[in-house]
């Protein structure tokens, strides 16, 4: 009696069960886990999809089978596209659009960057992946996490791990991937540039511009609708300053509390069969190839705009439509500097930075129009 | 005579120069945060540093001079 009820839940242990490549993805999600501990990297992010990566590589916890809780973290916040758009309106009470009013040229550089996004859409269908992962794999270049997110649950559930990691580590990356790109393509004067100070934007014209825009976005690609209009509620929420309440909350404890909830969700996406293979190879190259081509166009439509129009642009400036908001203004605005320290670019790069988020929301609504 | 303006609107972080030092064109003369990042301000021209009119902690825009020069 004893002996056999001993042995029955010897074999019920976890252990059996555990296969070398589970503790492959454990190691995958140790070194996410002291990337964002130790260095510091999108730690928000990285540290719930690693312990969701960690967490769902146990055998036999039923964690993301159907009823399990990541699967439920994953069902009803991801796979029915909740989360993304909530998070959107956390970054909309967050973001000033101030720079893209002043500036309104920059919106151009914002959608310049998406090349990016359309260079790693072509060269993915070239290496045989189908149209709806080719897609997916594009929307890393647009540098942004939750429309990366969004695009993959609505296309190509099963690359939502390999690409929403890359999109986050290459975003961690901009620091070092946009530099040497960005100075092929320029000139040290260019870079020198100082540009014109900014014109006061008031407060009249930041209450009407996200309402102007959800209209002009909205109308021209209908998809991106969910994505736009909850971001352009949370900047109206910002900028009306009558509800400073739900402007905190979208910004701060909503946001932390998705967050928590999308992190562990994707990352119990990330099971060894689904991760643990070429495809994966192939979306972290590509997730390069897409930052680059972003970094490329944003310079080489800002050089061609000087060439057409009076009031000159640094062509670094172009380098910050790759969005990773606000961390390419702040590389593009330390290139400036060490070209010429009087030349003070944060504020002008974030023009091009937040337009590149609504180009990726866009570019990831062109997608779901034409392809779904 | 030359005055230091903020490049942009910022928290006043710290003045790293005192009255009646010399400084070049190019020397960081203050330190601003925005966006997070700390932004060095740069010497705009050589000369003497003659009065500093704001303080750390301030939150300043380029209307607002940091600091005299002669």
């Amino acid at each position: 009696m004893l002996p056999e009820i001993l042995s029955h839940s010897l074999a019920g242990l976890g252990i059996w069960d555990l296969s070398w490549k589970n503790v492959i993805m454990w190691a995958i999600a140790f070194t996410l886990m002291y990337l964002a501990i130790k260095k510091g990297i999108e730690p928000l992010l990285l540290l719930p999809i690693s312990f969701g990566i960690f967490a769902a590589n146990f055998p036999l916890t039923g964690l993301t089978n159907e009823g399990g809780l990541f699967y439920i973290f994953y069902h009803f916040g991801i796979e029915t596209e909740l989360i993304p758009p909530l998070i959107f309106l956390g970054l909309g009470a967050m973001t000033d659009f101030g720079p893209v009013i002043a500036n309104p040229k920059t919106l151009l550089l914002g959608a310049a960057a998406q090349l990016g996004v359309y260079a790693a859409f072509f060269s993915s269908l070239l290496l045989g992946f189908t149209i709806e992962e080719a897609a997916t794999i594009g929307i890393i270049g647009g540098a942004d996490g939750p429309t990366t997110i969004y695009l993959a649950a609505n296309l190509a559930p099963h690359l939502m791990g390999p690409t929403s990691v890359a999109a986050y580590s290459y975003m961690a990356l901009v620091p070092i991937i946009i530099p040497p790109i960005a100075r092929l393509l320029t000139t040290s004067k260019e870079r020198a540039m100082v540009m014109t100070q900014m014109r006061v934007v008031s407060k009249g014209e930041k209450i009407v511009f996200p309402l102007l825009a959800s209209i002009i976005i909205i109308l021209l690609v209908p998809p991106s609708a969910p994505l736009i209009a909850m971001f352009m509620l949370g900047n109206l929420f910002m900028e009306s300053g009558v509800v400073d309440r739900l402007t905190n909350v979208s910004r701060n404890e909503l946001m932390n509390i998705i967050t928590i909830l999308l992190g562990v969700g994707v990352g119990s996406t990330m099971s060894a069969e689904n991760f643990l293979n070429q495809k994966t190879i192939y979306i972290f190259v590509l997730g390069v190839v897409a930052f680059a081509f972003a970094t490329a166009g944003g310079v080489i439509i800002a050089k061609l705009m000087n060439l057409v129009t009076k009031n000159k642009v640094n062509p670094l400036i172009g380098a910050a439509g790759v969005s990773a908001v606000p961390m390419a203004a702040r590389v593009v605005h330390v290139m400036g500097t060490e070209s010429n320290p009087q030349n003070y670019l944060l504020m002008h790069a974030m023009g091009p930075n937040v337009a590149g988020v609504i180009g990726t929301a866009v570019a990831a609504g062109a997608f779901i129009l034409s392809i779904k | 005579m030359a005055n230091v303006n903020a490049p942009m609107v910022g928290k006043l972080v710290s003045v790293d120069v005192k009255v009646g030092d010399k400084v070049k064109q190019n020397d960081v003369v203050a330190t601003i945060e925005a966006m997070k990042m700390f932004v060095k301000i740069y010497s705009p021209a050589d000369g003497e540093v003659k009065e500093i009119k704001v303080a750390p902690g301030e939150v300043i825009n380029p209307d607002i001079v940091i600091m005299v020069l002669e």
